[in-house]
This record gives C-alpha cells, sequence and structure tokens, in this order.
C-alpha cells in the first residue's frame, strides 16, 4: 500500500516537489473517498480542506432554485479541487459532487496554512501552484462566457 | 516536423459557375437550431466525390446560395450531406425543405483536410459547435481505413447537451475500442455526467502523441485561435495544425474577391489551412 506523500508525489499538482516538503504535507493528508451521487461540499460550508483528485470525476454546481443544479465545471485525475481553503473566510463558493466514484487526498487546510506560514518556501511553491490552477480556471471561464461556438 | 500539404481538389462540375439540380431525399433535425440534408442528384449517374473538409454552394432558388461544408460520408459518393445551423435567410429556407424538393449544388470547391499526411500519425480531431460537421467525413475516411493511423481523437465542445450534434453516432464511436471520444459543454443539467467546460480543457489530459500528431480544428474562429495555442502548449507543432476557415464565399473560385483573408482567398486557397498560414492573420482585426 502506498503511503500518502507517496500518493502526493505521483499526483500531477505535486510534481517537482522536494521530498522533505511532501513529507511536511502528508502530514496535513487523508485518503478519502467519494460514491457516485456524494457532495463532497457544498457552498457556503466552511471551506477548511482541498482535494488533489487520484481518480474519478467531480463536478462543480450551482443550483438555482429554478433550473436546479447546474455544473459549471468538471474534475478529473489528477486535478486539484477547492481553493478556497487559501483566502478568507474560508467558505465555499460552490458545490461539488462525485459524479462516480472519486478517490482523493484531503489536504487539511488550517494545518497546511500553518505549515506554509512557518516555512516560506514551502508557501511559495504552494501559492506558485494554486495561482497556476486559477490562472487555467479564469482563463476557461473567459472562454465559457465567450460563447466560443456560437 | 509533419508539413501538411493540403490535398488536391477533387473534380468539380463542368461549369463551376452553374448549378447542379439535386434533389432532398431527408431532412433530419440534429437540435433545436440544426438540420442535416441528404441529397441524391437529380441526374442519378452522378457520382459526387470530394475530399473531407471541403464544402459546396447550395442554392434555394430564388432566396439565395451559400457555402456549407460536407458532413458525409465520403465513401458514399451516391448521396451528398450537408449539415447547417440556421442562422439566416437561406438556411432558414432550407429547414423547410422535405425530401422530394430541389435545391442547386455547385462543387466540391476548396482544400481537404489533411487526411493523407496523417498516415501513420495519431490524429486529433478538435470541433467546436457546428464544426464537428465537417470533421465528420474525417472520420468516416479513418474508420474505413483504421489500420492508417495511430491513436484517432475526437475532442468536441459545445453550448450545452442540447446542442450536441450526431449524438447517436457519437455514442455508437464511443462505444469502439480504437477510437476516443471526448465531449465537453459550457454548462451542464442534474442529467448531464460528461465534462463541463471549454473544448480547450481537454486538450492537456487527451490520449495521443503530440510530436507524431496531425491535429484538425474546426470552429468558430477565436475557439480555434485558442485551440492551436494549447494544441501547441501541449507540443504540437505548429505545422501539424490544420484549421477550416469559414467567411462569406460568393463564387467559391476565386474571382469575387468577398471571402479575401489577408492574402488568401477562403474559397480557393482554404478552407483548410495550416496553422502558420493564418497565425498572423487570426487577431487581426477588421479582416
Amino acid at each position: 500500500m502506498k503511503t500518502l506523500d507517496e500518493l502526493l508525489h505521483e499526483h500531477e499538482f505535486f510534481k517537482g516537489f522536494k521530498p522533505e516538503h511532501l513529507e511536511l504535507m502528508a502530514g496535513c493528508a487523508t485518503n478519502v473517498i467519494f460514491e457516485a451521487g456524494e457532495y463532497i461540499f457544498r457552498e457556503g460550508e466552511n471551506a477548511d480542506v482541498f482535494y488533489v483528485i487520484r481518480h474519478g470525476h467531480v463536478t462543480l454546481e450551482i443550483h438555482d432554485p429554478r433550473r436546479g443544479p447546474i455544473a459549471i465545471d468538471t474534475l478529473q485525475e489528477n486535478d486539484v479541487l477547492g481553493w478556497s481553503w487559501l483566502f478568507a473566510p474560508y467558505q465555499w463558493h460552490f458545490d461539488a459532487k462525485a459524479v462516480k466514484l472519486t478517490r482523493a487526498v484531503a489536504m487539511d487546510g488550517k494545518c497546511l496554512r500553518t505549515k506554509c506560514e512557518n516555512d516560506h518556501t514551502l508557501g511559495y511553491l504552494m501559492m506558485q501552484r494554486f495561482a497556476t490552477v486559477l490562472a487555467d480556471r479564469l482563463q476557461q471561464t473567459r472562454l465559457q462566457v465567450l460563447k466560443l461556438y456560437d | 516536423m509533419i508539413n501538411l500539404t493540403p490535398q488536391l481538389k477533387t473534380q468539380q462540375l463542368t461549369d463551376p459557375m452553374q448549378p447542379e439540380p439535386f434533389r432532398v431525399k431527408r431532412v433530419m433535425k440534429e437540435s433545436y437550431d440544426t438540420f442535416t440534408l441528404e441529397m441524391e442528384p437529380v441526374n442519378s449517374e452522378r457520382l459526387f466525390t470530394f475530399a473531407p473538409g471541403q464544402f459546396n454552394m447550395l442554392y434555394i432558388f430564388g432566396v439565395g446560395e451559400i457555402p456549407i461544408s460536407i458532413s458525409g460520408d465520403p465513401n458514399q459518393p451516391a448521396m451528398l450531406v450537408h449539415t447547417t445551423r440556421i442562422v439566416g435567410a437561406v438556411t432558414k429556407a432550407m429547414s423547410k425543405l422535405k425530401a422530394g424538393d430541389v435545391l442547386g449544388v455547385r462543387g466540391p470547391f476548396g482544400t481537404g483536410w489533411p487526411v493523407s499526411a496523417a498516415k501513420g500519425c495519431d490524429v486529433v480531431l478538435v470541433a467546436g459547435g457546428i464544426g464537428l460537421a465537417p470533421l465528420r467525413p474525417v472520420l468516416y475516411q479513418m474508420l474505413a481505413h483504421r489500420d492508417r493511423y495511430g491513436k484517432v481523437v475526437l475532442l468536441y465542445g459545445c453550448r450545452s447537451p442540447e446542442d450536441i450534434l450526431f449524438r447517436k453516432e457519437l455514442e455508437k464511436w464511443r462505444a469502439r475500442f480504437d477510437l476516443e471520444i471526448f465531449v465537453t459543454v459550457d454548462y451542464g443539467d442534474s442529467d448531464w455526467h460528461g465534462n463541463v467546460g471549454v473544448v480547450t480543457k481537454l486538450i492537456p489530459k487527451a490520449p495521443f502523441d503530440a510530436l507524431n500528431a496531425v491535429t484538425m480544428v474546426c470552429g468558430p474562429e477565436v475557439m480555434m485561435r485558442f485551440t492551436a495555442i494549447e494544441l501547441q502548449k501541449r507540443g504540437v507543432q505548429g505545422d501539424a495544425i490544420a484549421l477550416s476557415m469559414e467567411r462569406n464565399m460568393k463564387c467559391a473560385i476565386g474571382l469575387c474577391g468577398h471571402c479575401q483573408f489577408g492574402p488568401t482567398f477562403i474559397c480557393k486557397d482554404g478552407p483548410v489551412f495550416t496553422y502558420p498560414q493564418l497565425q498572423s492573420w487570426l487577431a487581426q482585426w477588421e479582416i
């Protein structure tokens, strides 16, 4: 069975991280499984965690009282789910639902924030990686609102 | 480095300005604003050969003539197939055609997709919205000669699950073990269990060898621009990217100048180009 730092090492998001940083972060990590249809988090709940998806399919949704849930993005293997743990007020902006059985590593946000405060090199690395994720998502959202296919 | 040479033009009608009568055999509704026409020549001995990517000028008598890409199977020359979206007077009139009605056809015109140049390579087709229609003949061609190609991957993006073109065919292809089909929509309801997001998002994870891939991209220009950038980020060479352009073509033989795009005429030099041929012009305004 693989250790948590081995699982983190295999994940795209942590590519290039030093073993000592992975080991440090593994202290904040837990293995989690979500069944198909299970909500991982809901809009407005405390965002005290993020997930590195190892396997599965997660949809990000906004619930509209008139139209029901509207899927706005999907995440899969090697993606990272959640960045609200990084910024106050640490609350989820959307609902996240496992579309099929999803295996992930849950990273405790509070624990990680403390480690990043204590080790600024790790903090910078994490910020760099999340900035890339955010920039990618922003770019995709811009294209999405363009109604690209009209 | 893969050098994409557009295919030679197929044989056109004797007089390229003279429409030939074709009879509608079947009209199929693909989505709320998109439909497919199946047609046969009124002169039943005529076989309509074309290269995937080429287009015809379709003439609704008394209404007007417009360019539309061929969406049918190049291995079935007895049947001419076009798929289009209702966007103006001619396509609106076309959507009301019924079996037995006659319309005029000129063509086929223009360059085709680099199907021959793709032999031995992985092939990645990236389609946006109605852009799947001009790429469908490539898939037919590749399925007819599947052993000539490496992986064949289709990345298809559209607005919503209701806008998915050729849905049944996509489902059938998806069930095959020798095709990789990925569909994404801009937004989905609770019944949609597939990908959500723009089509460019599918590129980083799509299963193909970027250094030995030929890619063919069709959709609105903005979509093609960002797709080409994303393909290059993945490692695909610029000259291994082919794009199909759309303009207001009138004569279709490079005489009238309506479809001029920089130094080229889309109708006769295209509609299929390599990315380096277009790259400097794609982001230009007022062109």
